[in-house]
């Protein structure tokens, strides 16, 4: 489903992102991407989404090679991610409903459906109550998930959840993670970046831990390896 | 339509920008509209006299019934001539009279006796009026002879003079406004930068994000003709009756509503043509 092989991404500034990096992520896996700021975590969901290319490497998604993938596909791969970006990047000027309902109207869906399919998500988020808000009067917490419900109108296959629980108190980051392992549950395959240790610890899941742009750790070669 | 409905927001939101592209193009077909009516009204005016090849013989005073009648039949002889008519002092005032029939002072100043008597002379070719009119001249009873080859030559020479100006505004104008109207996209743009990435980052097609800016860009031109042209046709109809008046006996005038609205859906089209090129100038110069 999601193939890195051998990726290694350079900046402008000479900086290497990320280098040497080979992973793979089945279908309906739930990841945990882990690691301290600049280690290389969003730029691994930047090359996911094709925000960036890969200096050297290869990058699939859905058997898409996205190094090869021309520039007009790049909006058909983006619908079947759905993204949380670190920073939110909700329209301030929109309220929720709006807010959820964009990707639907970028795909062009009919707007009596669009506007059932918001509903739907808004509740099994839990956010219905604030559909009518505006960024701008809701907490934390709220936000996140007006996020995640706009990353996942879409049904998409894929979810990136990057440091979802970033600015949040402990409860609410639990809430956020059971929200996104139901998610997984249902077949969505999620990578959640973080630096949440105990939220990493109590959950028995898949870790693949960056530092410095290189794979220092991924517990599924190691379990094979144990296997070997 | 969902992208009109994002368009209206931008104008609303910031309506200095807008009101500045509307009147600019405003401007630009206003001056369009009224170069139009204008060589409209003076090609006719040209036609109209080449239609009626005509030379007019305004006789001396003195002269006498008999050497009109002559030179009438003298004329008539060549030929050349379709028609000739005489109109004598007397039908010269009731002309007069008719043509000045709501200002009493003018009729008041006017006798019979001040007035030529005249023959009008019509050829049935328009080259063979200069042997005419060098026939009439040659009489010793003629005063003047009034040739329209030359009132023709005049207005032809003035309506190429009026059309390069036409033309060359009509240029600079629409250079103006297609500048102006990439500067204005282009701050709108600029303003929703973050809002278009978003966009960009959970799929959005390229046309998704711009048809926005293009249909606004399209409204603006299309707002302004429509208000240029309203103006102009304006002003033209309420100067109807001093036209009228003053291109008196040459019936262009009033201008049928069929061609007012002939103009107003070429400049509509013009519009949206000139709003939709300088807002794409700007949407390939600003999003990339």
């Amino acid at each position: 489903m999601i193939k890195l092989d051998k990726v290694s991404k350079k900046f402008g500034t000479g900086v290497f992102g990320l280098a040497d990096i080979s992973l793979s992520v089945e279908k309906k896996e739930f990841v945990f991407l882990v690691g301290p700021t600049g280690s290389g975590k969003t730029t691994i969901f930047r090359l996911l989404i094709r925000e960036i290319l890969p200096t050297e490497g290869t990058v699939i998604v859905n058997d898409w090679d996205l190094t090869k993938l021309p520039k007009h596909q790049i909006p058909h791969l983006r619908k079947k991610i759905g993204v949380v970006f670190q920073d939110l990047k909700l329209l301030f000027d929109r309220t929720v409903f709006e807010n959820v309902l964009m990707p639907l109207e970028v795909t062009g869906v009919r707007v009596e459906e669009a506007k059932q399919r918001v509903e739907e998500v808004l509740t099994q988020i839990g956010i219905i109550e604030h559909k009518d808000k505006f960024p701008i009067q809701l907490s934390g917490g709220e936000l996140q998930r007006v996020a995640i419900a706009r990353a996942l109108v879409l049904s998409p296959q894929i979810l990136l959840a990057d440091e979802p629980t970033g600015n949040l108190d402990s409860a609410t980051s639990w809430e956020i993670v059971k929200l996104l392992s139901d998610i997984n549950e249902k077949g969505t395959t999620v990578i959640m970046a973080t630096h949440n240790v105990d939220i990493v610890k109590n959950l028995s899941k898949r870790v693949i831990a960056l530092e410095k742009g290189k794979l220092v750790r991924d517990d599924k070669v190691k379990k094979e390896e144990n296997k070997k | 339509m969902k992208f009109i409905k994002s368009s209206l927001r931008n104008i609303r939101r910031s309506p200095y920008q807008a009101f500045a592209a509307v009147l600019i193009m405003m401007l630009t077909f206003l001056t369009i509209s009224f170069f139009t009516f204008l060589l409209t009204g003076s090609s006719r005016v040209i036609n109209f006299f080449e239609s009626k090849p005509q030379v007019t013989a305004f006789f001396k005073n003195e002269t006498k019934q008999n050497d009109i009648n002559a030179l009438e039949s003298q004329v008539k002889n060549t030929g050349k001539v379709s028609s000739v008519r005489f109109v004598s002092k007397q039908e010269a005032l009731k002309i007069y009279r008719e043509q000045n029939k709501d200002d009493p002072l003018l009729l008041d100043l006017v006798t019979a006796d001040i007035l030529p008597a005249s023959l009008e002379i019509s050829t049935f070719k328009i080259s063979d009026l200069s042997g005419i009119s060098e026939t009439l001249k040659g009489s010793p009873d003629v005063s003047e002879v009034i040739f329209q080859k030359d009132i023709v030559s005049t207005l032809v020479s003035w309506t190429a003079a009026v059309r390069k100006i036409g033309i060359g505004l009509i240029i600079v104008l629409s250079l103006v406004s297609t500048f102006i109207m990439i500067t204005i996209i282009g701050i709108r743009i600029s303003q929703r930068k973050e809002d278009i990435e978003i966009m960009r980052l959970i799929g959005a097609s390229d046309w998704y994000i711009r048809w926005p800016f293009l249909f606004e860009g399209m409204f603006y031109a299309v707002i302004g003709a429509a208000i240029g042209w309203t103006i102009a046709s304006l002003v033209l109809w309420y100067s109807t009756p001093f036209l009228s008046s003053f291109l008196r006996g040459i019936p262009i005038l009033p201008v049928s509503p069929i061609f007012l609205f002939e103009v107003l859906l070429a400049e509509l089209i013009f519009a949206m043509i000139l709003g939709f090129l300088s807002s794409f100038l700007a949407v390939l110069r600003y999003l990339r």
